[in-house]
């Protein structure tokens, strides 16, 4: 082997060993810390490929990306009146200052999100202890959130982190106050049934009433009209009658009269007890003779 | 979540470090390559350098050749040259420098995933810690939906979100969510007439947060499959909606009576007043009639009106004393002591009457009907003062 093609591959293989020493790669993903002997040099925040003093220089990555903490169990609050609920947030972080990062936390996540939670957990105790549960719910769930946001960003800084966003998840009340609202749901719904109850009653005896009504004011009217029209042939007959009685009075007195007195006694349970020497029986008397 | 993710993983492997050890290997292999070669054949520098040359042709087509790859139509790749996004690549077959130049990363978009929040697989799976909220009027209720999404911007998706798995951040997003928009509103909103809003600004809003967290998701979709009210109510609840519909029911019962009733009393409005007008031409023909009979009797009356009045008392007389029970009782002179038993009298009607001598058939038919239709009216005036006590 001729010494130049020794020194060649010599050269080559050194200059990969030193490459490979001396060269690192940045992801897009993740920012680079490069340390000298423990101390920070520089920071790579850039994706691509970098250079380092091999040997002496080391390279610590870190994730740039959004990162999470969620509290695995809810905790336990105390609102303005007095009542305890549980709530649990999640937080979204990004490490934003690699270099205060590094100092004050060393580069460990789980000191860095134990750190969080507890400036989390903190923040919510002072804020939870300013609302009513109301608030926290519904009204000001928003504004809650964006100031737990805000205070827990203040204190991140401090450890070179960002955060994002804090985010309530459950509100919710603790068991025994769940019972009691159960319980109170169970009347009001109990109460909005009976009162859909007694309503549907009350329209329904309504109606029947109106048709009632409606019934009385009909059969009434036509019960005026009627006797209206009967009193009309009432007053027909009596013009009739008296115009034709009128005529001999005394005739139709005797005429009427005789009517009557067929009318009563016609039956045989009417027993007349009889005078034989009443005018009727004078011819039975007296017999044929004149 | 740092130490198993694989992604972290991967880049560990895929880091400088590998690069650093697979330069070494490289160079042991080739030291050891040559060495072998210096130890077989001393002298023939020109045959190694040959066999050199095509071994290094070889590694090299193998390293060319290991940067292709194929891209599904639903997928995107993600290349990336020395750790740096450098472009996105559509379905098909491709290349990238190989490794440690370029590396690819696919991504499927096209497939729409499913989170489900407050139960998993099925409903009766439920996750009461996920499910249940409270209202705006502090009412607890049961949520339970499933979101949509699809992973929309492959380059944002792989490189804004640390996640192991897009259901997690989708899943945070959604309940938070949830929980806000049910928060806002009154247990009646969200249990009955407001669902469909309610799922329409939850998707809102879950979009919203990934938005902000720049996640590349994009939510399509969430689809209620259940919003009740908890458990331990759900029986009330069940008898308030039993309750709306028995209100509906008592207002049918009670317009079905109104629509039987009113009619009816019509019906008998009309029967009155028909009634009426039968009466009125009834008492009218029967006047006019007893007027004519009279007239005609007056007329002969008054030709001979001794023998006429004679006449019609003999005939009354006789239909009188006919039809009824008579006993002749001869008070002067008989006993005035005189014992009349008229109870039995009444009872053994007929034969007991004294038989009287047969009269003149001759005057009968003049007087017979003339007194009925009279008596008749007189009965039938008798409502005129009943009925409007019977009146309901």
């Amino acid at each position: 082997m001729k010494p130049s093609n020794i020194y060649i591959l010599l050269t080559a293989v050194v200059a990969l060993v030193v490459a490979g020493l001396s060269l690192f790669v940045v992801d897009q993903r993740r920012t680079a810390l490069v340390l000298q002997f423990g101390e920070i040099v520089r920071v790579e925040d850039q994706p691509g490929i970098k250079w380092k003093t091999p040997l002496v220089q080391n390279v610590k990555y870190f994730d740039k990306r959004i990162l999470t903490v969620d509290a695995t169990e809810p905790e336990s609050y105390i609102t303005s009146e007095k009542k305890s609920v549980l709530v649990d947030a999640f937080v979204k972080w990004r490490i934003a200052d690699v270099k205060q990062y590094y100092i004050s936390v060393g580069g460990d996540e789980m000191r860095a999100q134990t750190r969080l939670m507890q400036t989390v957990n903190s923040a919510m105790r002072e804020e939870l202890g300013k609302h009513t549960i109301h608030d926290v719910v519904s009204g000001e769930r928003e504004k809650i959130m964006t100031v737990l946001r805000e205070k827990t960003n203040a204190d991140a800084q401090k450890i070179g982190v960002e955060v994002l966003d804090v985010r309530l998840k459950r509100v919710d009340f603790t068991p025994d106050i769940s019972d009691s609202v159960y319980k109170r749901m169970d009347a009001e719904r109990k109460s909005v049934a009976n009162e859909l109850r007694s309503t549907g009653n009350a329209e329904s005896e309504k109606i029947r009433a109106d048709a009632d009504k409606q019934k009385q004011v009909i059969l009434a009217q036509a019960y005026r009209d009627a006797q209206r029209v009967k009193g009309e042939g009432d007053a027909r007959a009596a013009a009739i009658y008296a115009n034709a009685f009128s005529r001999n009075p005394e005739f139709y007195a005797f005429y009427r009269s005789l009517d009557a007195y067929k009318q009563s006694f016609k039956n045989k349970s009417d027993v007349m007890v009889i005078d034989p020497n009443s005018d009727f029986f004078r011819y039975l008397k007296k017999g044929a003779g004149k | 979540m740092a130490l198993n993710d694989p992604q972290w993983g991967n880049k560990k492997n895929g880091g400088p470090p590998d690069l650093e050890e697979m330069l070494r290997n490289f160079n042991r292999k080739l030291s050891g390559l040559l060495g072998g070669k210096g130890g077989g054949n001393g002298g023939g520098s020109g045959s190694a350098g040959a066999g050199i040359g095509l071994v290094a042709a070889i590694v090299l087509l193998v390293w060319l050749g290991s940067g292709s790859y194929i891209v599904d139509t639903s997928e995107r790749g993600v290349v990336l040259r020395f750790g740096k996004y450098s472009e996105t690549t559509e379905a098909g077959l491709h290349w990238h420098w190989p490794y440690p130049i370029e590396t690819v990363e696919v991504v499927n978009v096209g497939q729409m995933r499913t989170v489900e929040v407050g139960y998993r697989e099925n409903t009766k799976n439920k996750m009461l810690q996920e499910a249940l909220m409270l209202t705006e009027d502090e009412n607890i209720v049961e949520m339970q939906f499933a979101v949509q999404y699809v992973r929309q911007d492959p380059k944002a998706y792989l490189f804004n979100n640390r996640m192991m798995d897009d259901t997690e951040i989708v899943r945070q997003a959604a309940e938070a969510a949830i929980r806000e928009v049910v928060g806002r509103n009154k247990i009646d909103f969200v249990l009955f007439e407001g669902q469909a809003q309610v799922a329409a600004e939850t998707t809102k809003l879950i979009q919203n947060i990934l938005d902000r967290y720049q996640s590349g998701i994009v939510v399509s979709k969430v689809a209620m499959r259940n919003a009740q009210a908890p458990e331990p109510v759900q029986a009330s609840f069940a008898d308030a909606v039993k309750a709306k519909q028995d209100k509906e029911r008592k207002k049918n019962e009670g317009q079905s009576y109104a629509n039987s009733v009113v009619p009816e009393s019509k019906g008998q409005a009309a029967r009155l007043l028909a009634e009426a007008d039968g009466y009125k031409q009834a008492v009218i023909a029967d006047a006019e009639g007893d007027a004519s009979r009279f007239k005609q009797i007056l007329v002969e009356y008054n030709k001979a009106p001794q023998v006429t009045r004679e006449r019609m008392y003999i005939d009354m007389m006789q239909q009188i004393l006919s039809s009824t029970s008579k006993v002749l009782v001869d008070q002067k002179n008989g006993n005035s002591l005189l014992y009349l038993p008229l109870d039995k009298l009444i009872q053994s009607t007929g034969p007991a009457a004294t038989p009287l001598p047969e009269p003149q058939p001759a005057a009968k038919p003049a007087a017979e009907p003339a007194p009925q239709p009279l008596t008749e009216r007189s009965t039938r005036d008798m409502p005129l003062g009943r009925d409007r006590r019977e009146r309901p």
